[in-house]
C-alpha cells in the first residue's frame, strides 16, 4: 500500500480493492473494448479515473486527458471522438493512457498487444518501455509473444497447466532454457 | 356489506400498502437511496405513473386533499385520470390548488408557490437509476451506489461540455443527496433542482416499472453535481409569461399557429391562473387559446 | 588487482528435444581479469568461448563454479545471484557487446547508444551527448543517428552495438567479436577504445577472432581448449 503497509489483497474489503483498481493499479485488457468505454469520448475515457478519486474541475481533467492523448500519440483532435471510431492500436493506446493517467504503481497488461498489427504492435510495445521506464510502474504482463517478453521484460515466468515451472532473468530463460516445456517454447520460435 | 362490489379503499389491499409503507420509511430513512418494491399491476399502463400512483395509494388518508399535475398541469389527461382514479376509490377531496392540496402527485414538475410543511410530494418516475446510461449492470451500479463510485457521473457531465461547451442536460439532472447517494430527481426540469434543496415537504418518488422507491425527508440537503469551472446552473427565460406576466418561473413554448407563432407560458397552470385572478396581465392575456387552457 | 575471478565453473546443455540428452559445454574454467586488463579467450569455434562470456555476463546459467566480481564495492558471484542482483551489475558493473545487436523497433540509434546511461540515471540530454560522440568517433554516418538501426549494415549495426557497450563507466566489459564485421579503419578505432578503457582501468574480457586486432589488444590470451569436459573428466 501506499503508506508502506503490506496488506493481504484477500482480507482487503470490496471498496478498498476497487479503489486500489483504479488509483494503485491499472489493468490493460487484451481486449481494448473491455477496458474502455466505447460510446464516451477520448478523452471522457482518460478522465475517468480522474473524476473517480475526485477531479472536479473540467478544465484541468481535460487538460490532463490532452497531455496523455499526446504521451501515448494520439492526436489532441481526436479528444472528443468515440474510441469505436479508433484503430485498434489507437484504442489499445487510449486504455493505457486511461490506465496510467491516474499514475498507478502497478500495471497488469493482459496480451497487450495480442490483436493487433505488427507494425502498429512495435509502436506499442516502444510506447510501453518507454512509459514504464520513465515512470518506474511495475508491470506484469501476460504473453503468449516470446519477443514482447524479451523486449519488456527484466524477469519471465513461464507457467505451464496453472504452475510456474521456470523463473528467472528474461534473457537467460529465453537464451539457457531449463525446463522440457519452456526449451520446446523458445525452439518453436519463428526467426524472421 | 354492501350489494354492490367495491374496491379496497385507495384500491390496494391492505397488505400491499404496508408493504410499499415499509420501503417508504426505509427510502426516508437513507435518503436518496432506491428501495426495491414489490410494485403491483394498476389499471393504467407502465409509464403513466403507476409507480406514484402506488405511493400515494400507500399514503393517502380519507382527509387528504390531492392535486396531481402533468407537467405543472392540472388539466392534462394523466392528471385528469389520476385525479378522478383517487377521487373514486378513496372518495377523498381534490383540487387544483397547491396551497390546499396535502398530497401533490407530479409527473416531471415542482409547483413553482414554495411547499409548506405537511405537504407530501409523489413524484412520478421512470427511470430511478441515474447511472443507468452509462452502466447497464444493475449488479454494478448497485455497487457503485453502495461503495459510493461515482466518478461516472461527472464521466456525462463532461461528455455534455466536451459537446456541447457547457453542461447541456436540462432535465433529469442528477444530484447528490446529503453529500452520499446520487440521485436522480425524475425527468423534471433542472430548473426546479434548487427547490428539492432544504424543502420543508416530504418528497416521495416511485418508480412502478423499475419497482424502486426513494424518498428525501424535509429539510434534506440537494446538490446538484457540476464542476468547479462549470457550476450548475438553472434555466433563464429572456421573457415573462405571455399570460400572467411572471418571471422566474418555468415556461413552455406553445405554437400558436402555422406561421411560427409562439408564446411563452407558465408551465404551471395554477400559479398562472392564480395570478391572472389577482389582475397580473402578460402581452398576449386574453389570446383565444386561452380560453382553451 | 583481480575485478573478476572465474572459479571452476562448468556449464551443461539438457536437450529435452532429444531425449534428455546432456551435452558437456566446459569445465573447471578458473581464471581472472585484473582491473586495466584485456584478457582474450581463444581457441577453434565451438569450445565454448562465447558460453564463458554468457555465464559470465549472467546470461547463461552455471552448473558448477563461481563468478565473483566486485559490485559496489563488495566481491559477490554472479553464479548464485538471484536476477534481481544480476539486474543490478549489469546496471552498474558489467556490460556486455555482442556480436549482434537486438535492435528495438522505433527507437533511434543514438537513444539506444544512449539508454544504458539514462537508465544509470544520467540526463538523458547529456547521455545522448555522450552517444553522438562515440557515434561520431565510430564513423556512423550522422544521417543514420536518428534512424532506428533494424535496417542498418551489419557493420553500422555493429557499431552502434558498440558504441552501447563502451558508452558506460562500468568497471568490466565483455567483448564478443566486436570487430567482426568493421573495416580497417574502425577496427582501429575499436583498439584505441579499448585501450582507453584499459588505461581507465576497466576489466575487459573478449573473443577475438582478427588475429590483428588480438595481438593489439590482449594482455593475455586464455586457450579455452584446456576447459574441455573431457579433458576434465
Amino acid at each position: 500500500m501506499r503508506d508502506g503497509q503490506w496488506r493481504d489483497l484477500y482480507d482487503l474489503s470490496e471498496a478498498e480493492r476497487r479503489l486500489l483498481m483504479r488509483t494503485d493499479w491499472g489493468f490493460v485488457h487484451q481486449n481494448p473494448a473491455d477496458g474502455l468505454r466505447m460510446s464516451v469520448s477520448a478523452g471522457a475515457n482518460v478522465g475517468e479515473r480522474l473524476m473517480a478519486v475526485g477531479g472536479r474541475h473540467y478544465g484541468q481533467i481535460r487538460a490532463t486527458a490532452t497531455d496523455w492523448l499526446g504521451r501515448v500519440e494520439i492526436s489532441a483532435d481526436r479528444i472528443d471522438d468515440q474510441p469505436r471510431s479508433f484503430s485498434g492500436g489507437m484504442r489499445q493506446r487510449l486504455q493505457i493512457a486511461r490506465n496510467l493517467v491516474t499514475g498507478p504503481r502497478l500495471v497488469f497488461m493482459d496480451e497487450p498487444t495480442g490483436g493487433l498489427d505488427v507494425s502498429v504492435q512495435a509502436r506499442l510495445l516502444d510506447l510501453l518501455r518507454g512509459l514504464v521506464g520513465e515512470l518506474g510502474l511495475s508491470a506484469i504482463v501476460v504473453t503468449h509473444d516470446l519477443a514482447v517478453a524479451r523486449l519488456l521484460s527484466h524477469r519471465m515466468v513461464v507457467m505451464k497447466d496453472g504452475r510456474v515451472i521456470e523463473s528467472g532473468l528474461t534473457d537467460r530463460v529465453l537464451d539457457d532454457p531449463r525446463e522440457p516445456y519452456t526449451q520446446l517454447l523458445v525452439s518453436s520460435i519463428l526467426q524472421v | 356489506m354492501s350489494a354492490a362490489p367495491s374496491y379496497n379503499f385507495a384500491y390496494l389491499d391492505e397488505q400491499t400498502k404496508r408493504m410499499i409503507r415499509r420501503a417508504i420509511l426505509k427510502a426516508i430513512a437513507i435518503p436518496g437511496y432506491q428501495v426495491p418494491f414489490a410494485s403491483r399491476e394498476m389499471p393504467m399502463p407502465y409509464g403513466w405513473g403507476t409507480g406514484g400512483v402506488q405511493v400515494t395509494a400507500a399514503i393517502i388518508g380519507a382527509n387528504d386533499v390531492l392535486k396531481v399535475i402533468d407537467q405543472g398541469a392540472d388539466d392534462t389527461t394523466n392528471a385528469v385520470s389520476i385525479r378522478a382514479f383517487f377521487a373514486k376509490v378513496a372518495r377523498v377531496q381534490t383540487t387544483t390548488h397547491t396551497h390546499a392540496a396535502s398530497i401533490i402527485q407530479t409527473r416531471h414538475r415542482i409547483p413553482e408557490k414554495p411547499l409548506h410543511a405537511g405537504q407530501v410530494l409523489v413524484y412520478q418516475v421512470p427511470i430511478p437509476e441515474p447511472l443507468r446510461f452509462l452502466e447497464p449492470r444493475e449488479t454494478e451500479t448497485r455497487k457503485m451506489h453502495a461503495l459510493e463510485e461515482y466518478g461516472l457521473m461527472h464521466v456525462k457531465l463532461y461528455e455534455d461540455i466536451a459537446r456541447h461547451g457547457h453542461i447541456a442536460t436540462t432535465f433529469a439532472y442528477p444530484v447528490k443527496i446529503e453529500g452520499r447517494y446520487v440521485m436522480d430527481p425524475s425527468p423534471t426540469p433542472k430548473f426546479d433542482n434548487p427547490k428539492m434543496h432544504m424543502s420543508p415537504a416530504l418528497q416521495l418518488f416511485g418508480a412502478g416499472r423499475e419497482m424502486r422507491i426513494y424518498a428525501l425527508p424535509p429539510f434534506t440537503e440537494v446538490v446538484s453535481l457540476d464542476f468547479e469551472d462549470h457550476p450548475f446552473e438553472i434555466q433563464h427565460f429572456d421573457q415573462p409569461c405571455a399570460l400572467c406576466a411572471a418571471t422566474g418561473v418555468y415556461l413552455d413554448e406553445v405554437i400558436l399557429d402555422d406561421q411560427g407563432g409562439h408564446m411563452f407560458v407558465c408551465s404551471d397552470t395554477d400559479n398562472c391562473e392564480e395570478r391572472r385572478a389577482q389582475g397580473h396581465r402578460g402581452a398576449l392575456a386574453g389570446h383565444r387559446l386561452e380560453a382553451g387552457r | 588487482m583481480d575485478m573478476l575471478q572465474v572459479e571452476n565453473v562448468a556449464k551443461n546443455f539438457t536437450m529435452h528435444l532429444r531425449g534428455g540428452l546432456v551435452l558437456p559445454i566446459i569445465a573447471k574454467v578458473s581464471f581472472a581479469v585484473a582491473a586495466g586488463e584485456c584478457v582474450v579467450l581463444g581457441g577453434p569455434s565451438g569450445v565454448g568461448k562465447s558460453s564463458i562470456l554468457k555465464m559470465v555476463y549472467g546470461n547463461y546459467g552455471v552448473d558448477a563454479g563461481k563468478i565473483m566480481l566486485i559490485h559496489n564495492g563488495q566481491m559477490a558471484d554472479l553464479a548464485s545471484a538471484d536476477p534481481r542482483q544480476i539486474l543490478q551489475m549489469r546496471a552498474t558493473t558489467i556490460a556486455y557487446v555482442s556480436q549482434f545487436l537486438r535492435t528495438v523497433p522505433r527507437v533511434s540509434a543514438i537513444d539506444v547508444v544512449a539508454e544504458p546511461l539514462v537508465t544509470g540515471g544520467t540526463e538523458k540530454a547529456k547521455a545522448q551527448d555522450r552517444a553522438r560522440q562515440l557515434l561520431a568517433r565510430l564513423n556512423l554516418p550522422e544521417r543514420l543517428w536518428s534512424l532506428p538501426p533494424a535496417t542498418f549494415s551489419g557493420g553500422e549495426q555493429q557499431r552502434v552495438n558498440i558504441a552501447r557497450g563502451f558508452i558506460t563507466d562500468h568497471k568490466i566489459l565483455l567483448l564478443d567479436e566486436p570487430t567482426a564485421s568493421l573495416d580497417a579503419k574502425n577496427r582501429a578505432v575499436v583498439v584505441a577504445l579499448i585501450a582507453a578503457k584499459k588505461a581507465q582501468g576497466t576489466a575487459l574480457l573478449g573473443i577475438f577472432h582478427d588475429e590483428e586486432v588480438r595481438q593489439q589488444v590482449a594482455d593475455r590470451i586464455i586457450d579455452v581448449t584446456r576447459f574441455a569436459p573431457d579433458l576434465a573428466a
